[in-house]
C-alpha cells in the first residue's frame, strides 16, 4: 500500500470523532522479506505483507488506545469504538492531549530507494548464500554459521489528528547479517557482522563477512582475567549502547516521572568536560533518521549535553506539557500497537581528534571492550547502576594484548561520564537509534577471578 | 476458524509445486492491558491480531508468507507465495485427509479476562498503587500494569494433523522507586498464569505490591556488590532463568543441529553435577509457558533433558525432528502467525532435591545469596551466560546478612552445572518470563527449589 491510501485510512478515523473528542490515528504497512542462507542453500524464504492501525483517543482529559492488525472497514470501527470506550477507563489529566502543530517544517530526507522496491529476487538470495560462502571461506578456524541472513522492508505510514497534523512517508531498509562460530577441540568463539541501507547497492557483503570472522578468531584463546579497577576503552559498538543508556535517563518521561538521576538538573556539569551529546534526528546518513516523530511533528538536532553540562532533555508532547516546555520532536512509536514514548533517533557525542589507535596507545594499560552481554538485566537506569559481562583484549603498554573474555565490568552511569577520558574521531552508524565511536572511561572495575 | 475444506484446498495450493511437508497455521489474538504510573491510570489498550502463516518445506529449504486475510482466496495467495518461495520444482496435488489432534487442555480458565469489566481491572492498579505507596515515605513512584490475552490457534499440515488450542494469559506487574540520601532504587514484583482472571482470587495485588516496594526499599541501605568469583546460594523460584540460560538454550535442537552449543554431541554423558534433573514441561497447568498444542499442532510434553546429571534429550520441534526421524517434543513454538516455528522452551524446571534450605545456607561459610533474578543472555556456541541480580544479599558465616546493589552474575553453562553441590527441598516456580530467540518473544516459565554454586560464578559488583 502506498503512503496515500494510508492517508485515507487515517483522515477517515479521525473524522469519526463526536464533540470534544480529540483522535489520532496511525496507519502502518510493510512488505519484508528474509532469506536464510545455510550450508550453501536457502534454508528458509520468508515473504509478506502486514498492515495495522493504532487509535489514541483523549475525551475529558482521558486517554484510550486500541489497535488492530487488520485494516477492514468493520475492524478499524472495532477499533475505534474500543479506543473510545477504553478511555472512558482513565483518569483525567489536565495535561492529556494530542501534539499540536507547531510551525517546524519536516526537513526533506530521501529515506525510500525506489530501487529496493524493484530488486530482484534470485539478488537477494545470492547475497546471503555469498555472505555465508565468505565468511566460511574468511579463515580456517571458522566452523561454522548459526546465521546467514538477508532482509529488507518497504515500509510506510500515515498518521492523522484532530489537532491537525497529517503527516504520511515510506521508507526502505535492508539489512545483510551473519553469526559464526570459530573455535578448535578446546575453545569455541561467536562473532556477527553485518551491513544496512535503503537498497542492495548501499550494502558492504566483504565488510559484514570480515567483521564476523575477525570478531571470531580475535577471541580465540581468550581467557577470564583477574578482578581490577582499570581504563576501559570502549569499541564504538560498545559505546553506542552505552549512549542509548543515557539517553534513557534523559528522556522527558524519565524526568517528569521521577525516575532518572538527572531530574532537575539542566545547566549543572554532569559528564566530562570533553562531552557534547544531541540528537542528531534528522542526519541523512543514519538509518534510523527520521523526518518526523511519533506524533507527526518535525524531527529536529536536541542538544542534551554541553561540554559536560545537562542542557536539556527530550519531550513528546505530553511530557514537554508537564515539564512546562515544547516538544523536542522526540515522541517514539515502536509500532501502531503502541502510544508514542519519548526517545532518540540518532544519538550521538560530538567526535573527538584521537583514532582508535591513538586512543589505545595514550589509555597504556587497560581493557578493549570489544562486546558486552546482560545489558537490559545488569543495568538499572534509574539508579544508574551498571554491571554487563564483558569480552574483548587487554592493553599493556599501549599496544593490544591477550584476549579476556567470561568478565563483567562494573560502574554507575553517573559515574561513567564523569570519568571520560578520551573521545574517538571514528564516528560510527548502527541500525539502532544511536551512533558510536571510540570511548575511553577509567576507573571501572573489571570482576573476573 | 476455518472450515476443514477450505484448509485441505490451501494445503493442496501449498504443496502444488512439489513440497515434503506443508502447513497452516491461523491465529486469532484479543489482548488488553492498563497501565498506571504516577498515581493515574494512563491508558487502557486493546488490540486484535488475526491472520495465517503457511509454510512449505521441499528438502532442506523452507518458503514462509503469511496474511492477515483468512478468506479462502487470500488464504491460497499465501500458500502460493509460500510455495514459490520454497522454490520446489515438481508437480502435488493431494487433497490430505485431517485429522483432530486430541490434547488435554493444561487447565480450565474459569474467568475469561474479556468478560470482567474494565473498571474491575482499573480497581486492581489503584489499589496496587495504593498499597506500595503505603510501604513508607521513601516510595516515590510506582508504576503497575495489568494485561491478559485470549490466544486461538488452528494447525494443520500435510501429515493430516489438525489441531486448536485456546490460550488465557493474565499478568499483574508493578514496579516502585524508592528514593533515599544513597540515590534511587527499584523494586519489581509480577505475576502471570495461563489462567483467566481467577488469577487474583490466588494472588493478592497487595502482597505484589508490597514485596516490590519493599525490595525498592531493601535495596537503598544496599552496599555494592562484591567482585569476583564466589559461592552462590540461589532462592527457591527466583532463580530459575539461570538454567534457562545456563543450560535450557543449548539443549534446543536447531542450536545444537549447527553446532552452535557446547551440549553438541555429548548425549548420554555426564553434563551436570549428579543433584541435577532438568524438565522442559509444557504441560504444567497454569504456567505461564503451559498449551495444549504447540505451534505446530503436537500435544504438549513433559520432557526430561538431564536425569541425575546425564544428558538425555535435546528439545525438538517439527522440522529438526522430521530431518532426525524422530518425534517433535512439542517444542515447536512461534511468536504469532507472522513468524516462522522453531525450538523453544516452555516451563523449564530443575526438581527438588533433599537438603533443607537451611542446611544449604549454615553450611555456607561465605558468599552471595540470591533470591531473585532479572533477565539474562546466553552465548549457546561457547556457554557464557549472564543475568541479573534484582534482590541479593551476602552470606557470612552461614548466615544472610546485608543488600547487595544490583549487578549481573556471569558464568559458563558447562562449568556451573557441575559445580552444584546442594539442592533444596523447596521447589518452588518463578515469575513470567518472555523468552527472546532471533527475534520472536514467547511466554515461558521456569523454577527451582533452593541450590548451591560452590563455583564457577562470578559476581560483577563494582566494589573494589
Amino acid at each position: 500500500m502506498n503512503p496515500e491510501e494510508l492517508q485515507q485510512i487515517a483522515d477517515r478515523i479521525v473524522s469519526m470523532a463526536e464533540p470534544g473528542e480529540q483522535i489520532e490515528a496511525v496507519v502502518a504497512w510493510s512488505r519484508d522479506t528474509e532469506v536464510r542462507a545455510f550450508e550453501g542453500e536457502v534454508e528458509h524464504f520468508v515473504s509478506a505483507d502486514s498492515a495495522g492501525v493504532g487509535i489514541r483517543m483523549i475525551s475529558q482529559g482521558k486517554q484510550g488506545l486500541s489497535w488492530a492488525g487488520v485494516l477492514d472497514d468493520a475492524a478499524l470501527k472495532e477499533c475505534l469504538a474500543e479506543a473510545r470506550d477504553n478511555a472512558s477507563f482513565g483518569s483525567e489529566d489536565p495535561n492529556a492531549g494530542l501534539a499540536e502543530p507547531d510551525g517546524v517544517e519536516p526537513e526533506e530526507l530521501s529515506l525510500f530507494d525506489e530501487r529496493l522496491v524493484h530488486a530482484d529476487t534470485e539478488e537477494k538470495i545470492r547475497l546471503a548464500i555469498e555472505l555465508e560462502a565468505q565468511v566460511r571461506a574468511g579463515d580456517p578456524r571458522i566452523f561454522g554459521i548459526e546465521s546467514a541472513d538477508y532482509a529488507d522492508s518497504v515500509m510506510a505510514t500515515a498518521l492523522a489528528s484532530t489537532t491537525g497534523i497529517r503527516r504520511s512517508s515510506a521508507e526502505t531498509s535492508v539489512y545483510l547479517g551473519v553469526y559464526a562460530l570459530a573455535g578448535d577441540e578446546e575453545d569455541t568463539t561467536t562473532g556477527f557482522g553485518f551491513s544496512v541501507g535503503r537498497a542492495l547497492q548501499d550494502l558492504d557483503l566483504a565488510f559484514a563477512a570480515q567483521e564476523a570472522v575477525q570478531r571470531c578468531v580475535r577471541l580465540l584463546g581468550a581467557t577470564k582475567a583477574p578482578s581490577e579497577r582499570l581504563t576501559v576503552v570502549l569499541h564504538p559498538y560498545v559505546t553506542s549502547q552505552f549512549l542509548s543508556l543515557i539517553a534513557e535517563m534523559l528522556s522527558g518521561e524519565s524526568v517528569i516521572r521521577g525516575r532518572s538521576p538527572f531530574a532537575g538538573r539542566v545547566g549543572e556539569e554532569i559528564a566530562a568536560p570533553s562531552l557534547t551529546m544531541f540528537d542528531d534526528a534528522t542526519d541523512p546518513l543514519s538509518p534510523t533518521a527520521s523526518d518526523t516523530d511519533g506524533e507527526g511533528l518535525a524531527c529536529r538536532r536536541v542538544p542534551l549535553i554541553d561540554a559536560g553540562v545537562l542542557s536539556g532533555y527530550m519531550h513528546n508532547a505530553y511530557t514537554a506539557r508537564v515539564a512546562g516546555t515544547n516538544s523536542t520532536g522526540s515522541a517514539q512509536r515502536g509500532s501502531h500497537r503502541a502510544a508514542p514514548g519519548v526517545g532518540p533517533h540518532v544519538i550521538k557525542l560530538m567526535p573527538g581528534d584521537l583514532s582508535a589507535e591513538e586512543i589505545i596507545s595514550q589509555v597504556g594499560n587497560g581493557f578493549l571492550v570489544h562486546d558486552i552481554a546482560g545489558l537490559h538485566s545488569g543495568v538499572n537506569p534509574v539508579s544508574g547502576d551498571l554491571s554487563v559481562g564483558a569480552d574483548g583484549v587487554r592493553i599493556r603498554g599501549g599496544e593490544l594484548a591477550e584476549g579476556i573474555r567470561e568478565v563483567t565490568i562494573g560502574s554507575t552511569l553517573q559515574r561513567m561520564l564523569g570519568d571520560v577520558v578520551a573521545i574517538g574521531s571514528d564516528l560510527t552508524y548502527f541500525p539502532w537509534e544511536s551512533t558510536g565511536l571510540t570511548l575511553a572511561i577509567a576507573d571501572v572495575t573489571m570482576s573476573g577471578q | 476458524m476455518l472450515e476443514e475444506s477450505t484448509i485441505q484446498r490451501v494445503l493442496a495450493a501449498a504443496a502444488s509445486r512439489g513440497a515434503d511437508f506443508a502447513e497452516i497455521f491461523a491465529e486469532e489474538k484479543r489482548s488488553s492491558s492498563a497501565l498506571l504510573d504516577d498515581g493515574r491510570i494512563e491508558e487502557l489498550t486493546s488490540g486484535r491480531d488475526r491472520g495465517a502463516g503457511i509454510r512449505v518445506v521441499v528438502g532442506e529449504s523452507t518458503g514462509f508468507a503469511h496474511t492477515s486475510d483468512l478468506s479462502e482466496a487470500g488464504l491460497i495467495a499465501a500458500a502460493e507465495t509460500a510455495a514459490s518461495a520454497a522454490r520446489g520444482s515438481g508437480t502435488g496435488t493431494t487433497i490430505v485427509d485431517l485429522d483432530r489432534v486430541n490434547a488435554p487442555r493444561p487447565n480450565l480458565v474459569r474467568i475469561m479476562p474479556g468478560d470482567v469489566p474494565k473498571a474491575k481491572k482499573v480497581e486492581l492498579l489503584l489499589m496496587a498503587n495504593e498499597m506500595a505507596r503505603a510501604e513508607g515515605a521513601a516510595i516515590t513512584q510506582v508504576s503497575a500494569r495489568y494485561a491478559d490475552s485470549h490466544r486461538r490457534i488452528l494447525v494443520a499440515n500435510t501429515d493430516g494433523i489438525l489441531g486448536t488450542d485456546e490460550q488465557v494469559k493474565t499478568l499483574f506487574s508493578i514496579s516502585a522507586v524508592a528514593s533515599g540520601d544513597t540515590g534511587m532504587q527499584t523494586g519489581r514484583e509480577s505475576i502471570g498464569r495461563s489462567v483467566g482472571f481467577e488469577l487474583f482470587d490466588t494472588y493478592e495485588v497487595g502482597d505484589l505490591a508490597r514485596t516490590a516496594a519493599q525490595r525498592a526499599i531493601t535495596k537503598l541501605a544496599a552496599r555494592p556488590a562484591p567482585s569476583g568469583e564466589m559461592t552462590v546460594v540461589i532462592g527457591p523460584g527466583g532463580g530459575g532463568v539461570m538454567f534457562h540460560e545456563a543450560c535450557g538454550h543449548g539443549l534446543e535442537a536447531d542450536l545444537v543441529g549447527k553446532g552452535a552449543s557446547v551440549f553438541a554431541g555429548r548425549l548420554g554423558e555426564q553434563v551436570a553435577s549428579s543433584l541435577v534433573t532438568l524438565v522442559d514441561d509444557g504441560t504444567m497447568g497454569g504456567e505461564w509457558g503451559c498449551f495444549a498444542i504447540d505451534d505446530e499442532g503436537r500435544p504438549a510434553q513433559r520432557n526430561v533433558l538431564i536425569q541425575d546429571g546425564i544428558l538425555v534429550d535435546y528439545m525438538w520441534d517439527g522440522l529438526r525432528a522430521r530431518a532426525e526421524g524422530r518425534a517433535s517434543s512439542g517444542n515447536g513454538r512461534r511468536q504469532s502467525y507472522q513468524h516462522l516455528p522453531m525450538v523453544r522452551m516452555t516451563n523449564t524446571y530443575l526438581l527438588g532435591g533433599t537438603s533443607t534450605p537451611d542446611q544449604i545456607l549454615s553450611d555456607t561459610e561465605s558468599g552471595v545469596y540470591i533470591s531473585h533474578l532479572g533477565g539474562g543472555q546466553v552465548n549457546t556456541a561457547t556457554g557464557d551466560f549472564v543475568f541479573g541480580m534484582t534482590e541479593a544479599y551476602l552470606i557470612e558465616d552461614g548466615r544472610i546478612t546485608e543488600p547487595l546493589r544490583e549487578g549481573n552474575l556471569i558464568g559458563n553453562g558447562p562449568g556451573v552445572l557441575t559445580s552444584i553441590d546442594a539442592v533444596g527441598n523447596d521447589f518452588a516456580m518463578g515469575g513470567p518470563g518472555t523468552c527472546g530467540k532471533d527475534g520472536q518473544g514467547v511466554p515461558v516459565g521456569d523454577g527451582v527449589p533452593t541450590l548451591r554454586v560452590a563455583s564457577g560464578l562470578t559476581i560483577g559488583g563494582t566494589a573494589a
